[in-house]
């Protein structure tokens, strides 16, 4: 076993409460209490956060970045679901 | 869509300026160029802790050794962001590191020059963080997601590096007449060496084309190199230090210093494994990945066992 490398993690961090987690880069450990312990060493070294979630990286599901076009391009051509689509009269207030 | 539209509107996106990410088509010879200069850059991290490491019980006082601690676990910290940013390629991590073990890969030459007298630390703060700031402040534009993310990180905690260095170096250069040479002393081992740290001037450098083509690059080797020498000689005159080249003196046509020619044979000798320190380097680095071995074994043989308990 001494060439099997330690699972990829995939570091999640909360930078202060009320905000989201968010990707900040990936580390290898063997189980997830070691990847908790190595990621506040190597991302949180700076006061960068509050909360770490750490997620084995195969357990990530990611889109294909060659279907981007049909997956997105729906929501870029409906303007209608954005407020400035409509026209209200002058002097209306508080919409 | 076939190959040569493939490479056509990659080379699009980077010229709009819009970033390449992990899973993204991209062309074999770029993903081979940032593998081997992502991980480049990473084995050079990780190989310039030692020089450093070595001061660490040695540092004068209680600070200098918080500080010196610090700084080089920031050094393994950059080290393992890249290597995170060099396995999005699809590069072995591992593979990488015996790389660099069998000499296959390369690190920066500099590291290869050894840490004498606690000057050179403060001389290394200043002058080699500083090369490196003035490197990596440009790759925080690189064309590929990851590795500039990266570069943001570690720009921001790098300016602590050379700030430390630098006063440190006030503070020997403010001391006694011993103190002052021991700092003159490091100046003269370390100035060329720095600015080898930029790597072979701009015609002999025969990929520096297609990496700024590919906005991998953003400035020369010797555009980057004539900034540092800019930014670095007033500030060695406020230290009092002198710069061991006869031939620096301020152009005021082109708004530059002028400097001596590199010394390029000596450069060359110490990339190809020559220099003072090469093989003790390189011989720490495999000592600590075979003789960790069984603690990594263990960790992970504890870690399935758990989760086969858990399991039954």
């Amino acid at each position: 076993m001494s060439n099997r490398e330690w699972p990829l993690w995939e570091v999640f961090i909360r930078s202060k409460q009320g905000l989201n987690h968010k990707h900040v880069g990936s580390l290898r450990a063997p189980d997830a209490t070691l990847a908790l312990a190595n990621a506040r060493d190597v991302y949180t070294r700076r006061s960068e956060g509050i909360s770490i979630w750490v997620i084995e990286s195969n357990n990530v599901h990611a889109s294909d970045p060659s279907d981007a076009d049909s997956l997105f391009e729906p929501s870029d051509t409906k303007v209608y679901r954005h407020p400035t689509f409509y026209e209200v009269p002058d002097g209306i207030k508080h919409m | 869509m076939d190959l040569q539209e493939l490479e056509k509107r990659f080379q699009e996106k980077i010229d709009k300026e819009i970033k390449i990410e992990p899973n993204d088509w991209m062309p074999d010879e770029y993903r081979k160029t940032l593998i081997r200069q992502i991980s480049q850059h990473a084995h050079s991290e990780i190989v310039g802790m030692l020089p450093e490491g070595n001061w660490i019980t040695r540092a004068p006082n209680l600070r200098r050794k918080a500080v010196l601690l610090a700084k080089v676990q920031d050094e393994a910290g950059h080290g393992l962001y890249l290597y995170s940013s060099v396995e999005t390629l699809g590069a072995d991590r591992e593979a990488t590191i015996d790389d660099l073990h069998s000499g296959k890969a390369k690190y920066s030459s500099i590291f290869n020059y050894p840490a004498v007298t606690w000057a050179d630390i403060g001389t290394i703060g200043w002058l080699v963080d500083g090369a490196a700031i003035m490197n990596q402040v440009a790759l925080c534009r690189c064309s590929y997601g990851p590795y500039a993310r990266g570069m943001v990180k570690i720009c921001k905690e790098e300016s602590f590096h050379q700030r430390q260095g630098f006063e440190s170096l006030v503070t020997l250069c403010n001391g006694t007449p011993t103190q002052k040479a021991m700092a003159q002393d490091a100046m003269n081992r370390f100035w060329w060496p720095s600015l080898m740290m930029f790597g072979p001037s701009d015609d002999e450098s025969p990929n520096s084309a297609q990496s700024m083509k590919w906005k991998i690059k953003r400035f020369s080797n010797d555009e980057l190199r004539q900034s540092f020498v800019d930014a670095t000689v007033p500030q060695a005159e406020i230290l009092g230090l002198t710069i061991p080249d006869p031939n620096l003196k301020w152009n005021e046509e082109t708004g530059h210093y002028d400097f001596s020619p590199i010394n390029w044979d000596e450069f060359w000798q110490v990339v190809n494994g020559n220099g003072p320190c090469n093989k003790e380097r390189i011989e720490a680095r495999t000592k600590a990945k075979e003789e960790g071995m069984w603690v990594r074994e263990a960790a992970m043989a504890y870690a399935e066992k758990r989760a086969l308990k858990k399991t039954a």
